[in-house]
């Protein structure tokens, strides 16, 4: 059974359209990659199977329960989290205190505290733990948006944005904290600009453009695609 | 690697030490000081007070509320009414005010959380001017022109007069400290993580599951509950009251936002410095009339400009020092 269900899902700012009638549905176990170009909505399709936005029409199912009008706190805690394209840190707290927020608030497990450091473990931030969230670099904010969203121990990652802006050797760290999250059991979905990284981990690619799939299926076919390559690649080759 | 997390540091253990030394030297006050040492001590509990209720409020939660008086106000009536017409004791009656308060902080909640950022600091505002003119209109409480508390009801609660100053007095000590201490375990449990959460990041706290209209609920509702027993206690020490001086803007809120925004707003020691620095203040310019209030309102520009986090804000971000602090500090020893 899918994990996730999006179901025709609608949704307008006024006369634009930023996802019509979009549907996908997502395996447990899988990493899909979200491609598309700027504008093409794909921020606005993680907000709304967050709860972040309201969508006009449409259904959501998590788990085989419909989920469409839980809210974003309540859909946390059922196990859908994810990391924002501009990092959100609490700047006042430490990074510690940071993931703490996610372990108390959208986790049930014991021994909050324990499973905060073993997640920092696994994201790189343990020696940071007392370093306050707003003095932190580019690459370490991205890393405590993954630490933060992992301490809530989702089922669903949805990751936004997470490699842009790295170097290669941070990219490639990251790649392998998400390989690691991954075979811990987690479903992601991981939108993202910087096509060679999604490439290396990805089990199934989506493009999107102006709210609609374009593109789905296997890595390889998907970029084999003629459109894909007009639509997609032909935009990003004259950036 | 063996790791482990505390919350004390060392300027912690010697605050603590230090709190409970200066709260027993004060709380001795009605034996070494004179009547006017205690009424000072009183009110200045009584700002600290009001001030880590607003802090918590604007400082963490977000909810700029312009209409703290309206608690206050509210308080100080309910003082009057149980003390009046119920015979109920003037201390005993501050905790049924703070009860009173906390409940018809509930429907006045689910009216002004409709509004956000600005248009909520306006409502707060409009509702206690509704309680102004709601209570203005209770003849039975002195209508516009109030009424005074009767020497009869002050009398029953003790007979000497150093008697009772020493009562009200503790009274505002445990209030004052009691109030400190709220706060501070507040912001050391869980919720208060919750409430530090949303101060930096709605949007984040909310996507980590934290339900923050329900914790924006709860701390306004303990906020006006107690905020409406410092009224009561306010008007014990004035035994008089009317409309306009217990729905006061400027005593009640414009004051306290003061101290709040000089002494460093979202910080437990903010409201302490604040109060400090706005006694001294008060104790030595309040003589120029005017043009004292006039310098209080360029101080607060001038440091909303300079450093807007308070003093304390500059401090804590300078020196890296916390003296109650809520935080968690992760020890690896390798």
């Amino acid at each position: 059974m899918a994990i996730l269900q999006i179901k025709e899902m609608q949704k307008k700012y006024g006369a634009l359209v930023v996802t019509d009638g979009f549907s996908l549905d997502v395996e447990p176990g899988e990493i899909v990659g979200i491609l598309g170009p700027n504008g093409a909505g794909k921020t606005t399709l993680f907000n709304l199977v967050t709860g972040m936005v309201k969508p006009d029409s449409g259904q959501l199912l998590f788990d085989g329960e419909n989920i469409s009008h839980a809210d974003a706190a309540d859909r946390c805690q059922r196990g859908i989290s994810r990391s924002f394209q501009v990092p959100h840190p609490f700047v006042g707290m430490s990074v510690f205190e940071n993931v703490l927020v996610g372990a108390l608030f959208g986790r049930h497990g014991m021994e909050p505290e324990q499973h905060v450091l073993d997640v920092l473990e696994l994201t790189g931030l343990k020696n940071k733990s007392n370093q306050l969230a707003g003095s932190l670099s580019l690459l370490e904010r991205k890393r405590l948006e993954m630490a933060r969203a992992l301490a809530t121990e989702p089922k669903l990652l949805l990751l936004d944005e997470i490699a842009g802006g790295l170097t290669d050797s941070e990219c490639k760290s990251l790649l392998s904290a998400i390989r690691d999250v991954h075979s811990s059991g987690v479903t992601i979905i991981w939108i993202e600009h910087v096509v060679h990284a999604l490439l290396s981990v990805a089990t199934r690619l989506v493009v999107v453009d102006f709210g609609r799939t374009i593109a789905d299926g296997s890595p390889e076919d998907v970029m084999k695609n003629e459109q894909v390559k007009s639509i997609y690649l032909g935009v990003d080759e004259h950036v | 690697m063996n790791t482990s997390i505390t919350r004390a540091t060392p300027e912690s253990r010697i605050m603590a030490i230090v709190s409970i030394l200066l709260i027993a030297l004060l709380a001795a006050a009605p034996w070494w000081g004179k009547t006017a040492d205690l009424r000072l001590i009183g009110e200045f509990m009584i700002y600290l007070s009001l001030a880590c209720l607003w802090n918590l409020l604007a400082g963490y939660a977000g909810l700029i509320s312009v209409g703290q008086q309206a608690y206050v106000g509210f308080g100080g009536y309910m003082l009057f009414t149980c003390a009046i017409y119920l015979g109920i004791s003037p201390l005993l009656a501050i905790p049924v005010a703070g009860v009173l308060g906390a409940l018809i902080s509930v429907p006045v909640a689910l009216l002004v959380f409709r509004l956000r950022g600005a248009y909520f600091a306006i409502g707060t505002w409009v509702v206690a001017e509704v309680f102004r003119l709601g209570f203005a209109q209770i003849s039975s409480l002195g209508g516009g022109s109030g009424t005074s508390l009767p020497i009869k009801v002050m009398k029953e609660m003790a007979r000497s007069k150093w008697m009772r100053e020493m009562m009200v007095f503790e009274t505002a000590l445990l209030l004052g400290v009691g109030t400190l201490l709220v706060t501070y375990l507040l912001l050391r449990s869980r919720i208060g993580l919750g409430l530090t959460a949303i101060r930096d990041s709605e949007v984040a706290s909310v996507s980590l599951g934290v339900r923050i209209e329900r914790i924006k609920l709860i701390t306004y509702v303990a906020v006006a509950g107690i905020t409406s027993m410092i009224g009561a206690l306010i008007f014990i020490t004035k035994l008089r009251i009317t409309p306009d001086a217990a729905f006061s803007v400027n005593e009640w809120t414009a004051f306290v936002i003061f101290i709040v925004v000089i002494g460093g707003i979202g910080t437990i020691e903010g409201p302490i410095l604040g109060t400090i620095i706005f006694f001294l203040l008060r104790e030595y310019l309040s003589d120029l009339g005017s043009l004292y209030l006039m310098l209080l309102g360029g101080m607060a520009i001038i440091i909303m400009i300079v450093a807007p986090k308070g003093i304390w804000g500059y401090v804590r971000e300078r020196f890296d020092l916390s003296l109650f602090p809520v935080g968690y500090r992760v020890k690896l020893d390798k």
